[in-house]
């Protein structure tokens, strides 16, 4: 049996698995939808990986990223946890060692991540606004009837982009009907949305920051050729996509869960956690006029974990303390 | 009469002690939460800042509470804060309290009126100026106390042994000196609280990252409005030291201390202009944090606070000529622990990455 590395990452759209090697070689990666319900996704995409190479591999160890990070690492058995701009960052320093710019685009968040010498100097994450994300355009994409994956080709058609007003994802929105209504044609409306986009991009989660090439653009969101290309047009330079653009946090994730385990044995609960019964609920705390929500997951009706108190009086109790 | 008064990190045990030697009733509002956050954005202008709404839902917790009169201090230079005094009035007047705001001013700018409302303080609470004397020492003292107290806490909290212990050491700190009424009282649960920070368990192999902590005086002082960052990074094993504690900006006020000169020289050669609140502060103490070895800076300030962002467009030169990455969080009512956690510890690798590489 061959041993290897399991990624897994977590977010708003999309859960995606990366299997690595000891040699650094994904030998399965997995993209499926997230659809509000991680647990679920985690362990689809477990049974998935287990049955398609559960016999070959031995998994040495395991690390989870995104926003269902904490979540996943109970479902899995984690080793390592990491924030998603360094495990993207990660990622990109094994893929393309000499970028000095890794532009980000997921379902609901974006980011900049500055790079120089393959260590990571500066960041940004968009704050207040999620236009120009992937569910954006999802959304976007639904209501003019046109499947996601044609979205980018038929922006690229377009001779005269339209100028939409691509500030708030709403208003972006009442732009582009207006646009529609005076007649203009559909793939300058939609190319001139993923301009809109970029600008917003740029503007907001870009600003201030020192764009360099080789620049590296990822996420689900690279996947639309239309704004690869009018992120090229606006930066002026080749905007790279690697190979494994959509699952670049899950690859990071392997390669630290390589480095988490090089002195100890995994955490890993193995294939068969995707067989047991998760139950995650939450409960609301009456201690003081917080009320916070407080998460607690249960594994087959024993509490692994528990989260989301503000004082640390849920999470730091031992877990088999009683709730009411 | 009975006087409240805002709530800003852990001196309202020390004010508290004020009201009640003055010969008033002292209201203290329960720590800020949610409820406090909620009222206070129900009756606020939406743009008003975040310590503004804070403050408001204080006031109204306390005036639920019993309170007639509020004691508050005001701003000085083009900071909105000057005003909101002012306009908290008018908000509770309009939501039919006749609870009455004191706004207290920079000393040496209205002595008079300054002087007139103290009277007026200790002639309803017949008491005379040789007993407000008496009084101030000490309030003063346990001022002093407190900040120590909380800066021992802050050293100790990235070398524990058991995630969590510093903070509940703490509290119990806080309600040990809650008691004590004459300075040498005072000193004494100093003492003990002092001691209890130090038997915590230690693991003094660490060698912590250090980060700056710089920005907005509100934010930067109550742990409620932002999120807890010093005691979130305390708990990731990182160092943090912040640009300003109460008893320092009180000592700043009444002109017994000129650190702020020094600070304000370091920001000279990016900004001459005073820019109201402490804009010209967060460039000069970030300069001084990297000539001090720091690793790195984060900025937290209100959302829509102009001095800290006219700061923010200035502090990516300041990084870049000294060499001290430094990191921006803008706070509001909409901010969420996930992302600030999420940016925090991405910011800590960073660091991390950067000191490993220098000794690599």
């Amino acid at each position: 049996m061959k041993n290897a590395y399991l990624g897994v990452d977590v977010g708003s759209v999309s859960t995606n698995f990366v299997v690595m090697d000891e040699k650094g070689e994904i030998l399965h990666d997995l993209y499926i939808r997230t659809i509000g319900q991680p647990v679920n996704a985690v362990q689809n995409g477990l049974k998935e990986l287990g049955k398609a190479l559960g016999k070959e591999v031995k998994i040495r160890g395991v690390g989870t990223t995104g926003s269902a990070r904490n979540l996943s690492s109970v479902l899995l058995g984690a080793d390592v946890v990491k924030n998603e701009i360094t495990a993207h960052a990660v990622a990109v320093s094994q893929q393309v060692p000499n970028a000095q710019t890794i532009i980000e685009i997921g379902g609901q968040d974006s980011k900049i991540i500055i790079m120089r010498d393959g260590l990571v100097t500066d960041f940004a994450m968009n704050t207040v606004c999620a236009a120009g994300t992937g569910s954006f355009l999802d959304q976007q994409a639904a209501r003019l009837n046109i499947p996601i994956e044609n979205f980018g080709e038929l922006a690229l058609k377009s001779k005269n982009p339209v100028r939409i007003a691509g500030r708030c994802a709403v208003f972006a929105e009442s732009d582009m009907v207006h646009k529609q209504q005076l007649g203009y044609s559909l793939e300058d409306i939609v190319a001139g949305l993923c301009e809109a986009l970029v600008r917003n991009y740029l503007n907001n989660v870009g600003k201030g920051k020192e764009i360099l090439a080789p620049v590296v653009f990822q996420g689900g969101v690279a996947a639309n050729v239309g704004i690869k290309a009018a992120f090229e047009k606006t930066l002026k330079t080749e905007v790279m996509i690697p190979q494994h653009f959509d699952v670049m946090g899950a690859l990071g994730c392997c390669i630290l869960a390589k480095d988490a385990t090089r002195n100890s044995q995994t955490k890993f609960k193995g294939w068969e956690a995707a067989e047991f019964k998760f139950r995650p609920t939450s409960f609301e705390c009456h201690g003081c006029p917080n009320m916070c929500e407080v998460i607690q997951v249960f594994e087959n009706d024993v509490v692994i974990a528990r989260w989301g108190d503000r004082c640390g009086k849920w999470s730091n109790a031992s877990l088999s303390t009683e709730v009411s | 009469m009975k006087i409240s008064f805002p709530i800003m990190g852990n001196s309202y045990l020390a004010f508290k002690q004020l009201v009640k030697d003055l010969g008033h009733e002292p209201i203290v509002a329960p720590l800020p939460t949610a409820r406090t956050m909620s009222l206070g954005t129900m009756y606020s202008p939406e743009f008003a800042c975040i310590p503004f709404k804070i403050l408001l839902g204080t006031y109204l917790e306390a005036i639920e509470m019993g309170a007639e009169v509020i004691v508050s201090s005001g701003g000085h230079g083009p900071c909105r804060a000057g005003y909101y005094g002012i306009l908290q009035q008018k908000i509770i007047e309009d939501l039919g309290y006749d609870t009455k705001i004191i706004i207290f001013d920079s000393f040496a700018k209205t002595y008079k009126e300054f002087i007139s409302k103290l009277s007026w303080l200790i002639k309803t609470g017949n008491k005379s100026w040789w007993q407000l004397y008496q009084a101030f020492k000490p309030t003063w003292a346990k001022l002093k106390a407190l900040d120590e107290i909380e800066l021992l806490s802050h050293d100790i909290r990235p070398f524990e042994i058991n995630t969590g212990e510093t903070t509940r050491v703490y509290r119990k700190c806080l309600e040990l000196m809650d008691e004590p009424v004459t300075k040498p009282q005072i000193l004494e649960a100093k003492e003990v609280c002092l001691k209890l920070l130090k038997d915590i368990p230690q693991d003094q192999s660490r060698v912590p990252l250090k980060i700056g902590i710089i920005g907005e005086i509100y934010v930067l002082i109550e742990p409620f409005a932002n999120l807890d960052i010093q005691a979130t990074l305390g708990e990731m094993g990182v160092y943090t030291e912040r640009a300003m504690n109460l008893f320092h900006w009180l000592t700043e006020n009444t002109k017994v201390s000129h650190q702020e000169k020094k600070i304000i020289k370091a920001a000279q050669p990016y900004l001459r202009e005073k820019i109201g609140g402490h804009g010209i502060n967060s460039i000069g103490e970030t300069i001084i944090y990297a000539e001090r070895g720091f690793n790195g800076v984060i900025q937290i300030a209100p959302f829509s606070c102009i001095p800290e962002i006219v700061a923010k467009g200035i502090l990516p030169q300041v990084s870049q000529d000294h060499g001290i990455p430094v990191m921006t969080i803008f706070l509001d009512e909409m901010m969420g622990k996930a992302g600030m956690q999420t940016r925090l510890e991405a910011f800590v690798d960073l660091l991390q990455q950067k000191r490993d590489y220098k000794l690599a």
